[in-house]
């Protein structure tokens, strides 16, 4: 169960790419993937965060690891400030915290067996040896569904969703207290992505975990999340529960999102509103001026194109950045 | 029309079977018949059929970025088919291509008609594709998972030109896809497929509203609901999807993975049966299946 207890927390979090060019190899531009991206997750919470391909979800979630030096802003773990650590003093905190990847094909190396790929953290945290590694590898195979004996084939003889389950008992294997998911049932088959997601919520409630749940599927999101955070172009547009987010959405371009996800339903799906956008979401390098999101924003407003919308808290636990939203 | 189901249940196989685009060998059209505009197109001479395929049967494939050849202009892609089916002259098909670009929503589509495929984002790309398939006005689209590969705004986008189209031109559309959620707010009728055979077939409100299949009852629940707020639990298909190398001919092939399988589903394959108005179903049970699935 969630608690008050903040256990990860992003402040301003800016992550920029440079973009060389030229025989010198001179920078020539930023990709801002993230621009001053700032949340919180309380411990054993889950955080959902959705957005459009490019928009920074995946950097994001990088960020919190600290798998990058980020440009600026800071990150904080269990109330450290983690920003700038490094060496083996992050070693140590990465401990209790994991990755789960989008490509269970491309994720788990396919010259070492299942049982080395899960029991590798074991080892190289130098946790424990033997006999004793062995039983945590089968438990770990148990804990997702898998059977001990399992361990000693290799990824190709596993079928997709077999192998997201590897991924998962590999971030399991150091008992994290936080855990990244990205984009984890993306890849996979409609039957299989429900088994997927119902073992991870059964892991949170077992295990007590925390998780930053990345995923364009906004009704997967939904199902899985505390509260969801919606992304555009290296920004959070709005952050609220994730029934609010459904019920009351208020950021025009959470509108248009929710819009265009179907509901598997003809009679419920053909009586919604459906907003239309027009056109692709907008280069990183150069972001459009003022609000982001005003070129596709039908309600734009010549406010939109002059000034940037700052995030604010609009009552309870709701966060919007759009000019248009007031108290 | 809709085509639904899991990876490798055969509908790509299918769509491409109506096209006769199947590599043979390996492949081959083992039986049966495809009957368009009253011709059985297994029949025909490769003659015929090439007139047939682009012209009055045109495709859209899921990943745009492969099927659009990269070294030519959309242009000379647009403008191929505009000549060899509807002969048209070259500033006709100048035109038209223009036309078409402006249709799909292309920005700017007479200066971006000489760009080629790279320069255009995905969801462009895709758009490209549609006006490639509508070009020659077909009585047939077929869309294979034409929107997995682009993101949602974006599939929503093509999804609402793809429709429009339809009403205006009257054109009949395959989707086939393995989202519900599009099958619920654009399919008319629709074809569940699990291991290479048709399960279940029906309006798409009576296969929502009253589905006879177990597997359909499965595939409509094992998706999350963005409008439920009680955090019901997801229906659980158990196992994998059936190697179709290796599945036997006598039992049901959804049974290992079925819930309300009896020993009569492991002796005989069910063959698709009618168990309402326009509504069939292939399954031993299907008419108990209400009850079963009311006493849960």
């Amino acid at each position: 169960m969630a608690t008050n207890e903040v256990l990860v927390e992003l402040k301003d979090v800016r992550m920029y790419f440079p973009v060389l060019a030229g025989l010198l190899r001179s920078k020539v531009a930023d990709v801002k993937a993230v621009d001053g991206v700032s949340f919180f997750i309380r411990n054993g919470e889950t955080l959902g965060l959705v957005g459009e391909s490019g928009c920074g979800k995946t950097t994001t979630g990088r960020c919190v690891l600290r798998l990058y030096d980020i440009t600026s802003g800071k990150v904080y773990f269990e109330g450290h400030d983690i920003t700038k650590w490094r060496g083996e003093r992050l070693r140590r905190i990465r401990r209790n915290m994991q990755l789960i990847f989008q490509d269970p094909y491309s994720s788990l190396d396919p010259r070492m067996t299942a049982g080395d790929i899960i029991g590798e953290p074991l080892l190289v945290h130098k946790l424990v040896k033997g006999k004793e590694y062995r039983e945590q590898v089968n438990e770990l195979l148990r804990m997702v569904e898998l059977e001990p004996r399992m361990a000693r084939r290799y990824p190709h003889e596993f079928s997709g969703g077999q192998r997201q389950r590897i991924g998962i008992a590999r971030a399991l294997a150091l008992r994290p207290k936080f855990i990244v998911c990205d984009e984890p049932v993306s890849a996979l088959d409609v039957s299989i992505q429900a088994q997927i997601i119902t073992l991870l919520m059964r892991l949170r409630e077992e295990l007590n975990l925390t998780y930053l749940f990345i995923a364009h599927d906004l009704s997967v999101v939904r199902h899985i999340s505390d509260r969801v955070a919606v992304m555009y172009l290296g920004k959070i547009v709005e952050i609220t529960s994730s029934d609010e987010l459904y019920d009351n959405p208020l950021h025009p371009y959470s509108l248009a999102l929710l819009s265009a996800i179907p509901i598997p339903d003809p009679v419920v799906d053909r009586q919604r509103k459906r907003i239309l956008l027009t056109g692709d979401v907008p280069s990183p390098i150069f972001p459009p001026p003022g609000c982001n999101f005003h070129p596709r924003c039908n309600l734009a407003q010549d406010i939109c194109r002059q000034a940037e919308p700052e995030l604010k808290n609009i009552g309870g636990e709701h966060w919007v950045a759009c000019h248009l939203v007031s108290k | 029309m809709g085509l639904v189901g899991e990876s490798a249940c055969g509908k790509s196989v299918s769509a491409l079977s109506i096209m006769r685009l199947i590599p043979n060998p390996p492949g081959m059209i083992v039986g049966g018949e495809i009957i368009f505009e009253g011709r059985d197109l297994l029949k025909v001479s490769e003659e015929e059929i090439r007139h047939i395929r682009g012209n009055r049967i045109s495709m859209v494939f899921q990943e745009a970025t492969t099927s659009l050849n990269p070294v030519l202009t959309v242009k000379r892609q647009l403008t191929e088919s505009l000549e060899l089916h509807r002969r048209l002259g070259k500033q006709a098909a100048h035109d038209e291509a223009v036309r078409l670009l402006k249709l799909v929503g292309i920005p700017d589509a007479e200066r971006r008609l000489n760009d080629y495929p790279h320069q255009f984002s995905g969801g462009m790309q895709q758009r490209i594709m549609f006006a490639i398939a509508v070009s020659c006005n077909p009585s047939l689209i077929i869309a294979d998972e034409p929107t997995t590969s682009v993101d949602v705004t974006v599939q929503a986008q093509l999804l609402e030109i793809m429709n429009n189209l339809r009403k205006e031109f009257g054109t009949a559309v395959i989707i086939i896809t393995h989202n519900m959620g599009v099958v619920a707010r654009y399919v008319d009728h629709v074809h569940v497929m699990y291991a290479g055979r048709l399960t279940e077939s029906g309006p798409t409100e009576v296969i929502y509203g009253q589905p006879r299949h177990p597997y359909t009852i499965g595939l409509i629940n094992s998706v999350p609901r963005l409008d439920l707020r009680r955090k019901r639990d997801l229906y659980i298909i158990p196992g994998l999807p059936p190697n179709l190398a290796r599945l036997p001919k006598t039992i049901c092939a959804f049974s290992p993975r079925c819930k309300y399988a009896i020993s009569e589903c492991r002796e005989q394959r069910p063959e698709l049966e009618q168990v309402g108005e326009d509504h069939y179903a292939a399954c031993l049970r299907s008419k108990e299946i209400p009850e079963l699935v009311e006493a849960g």
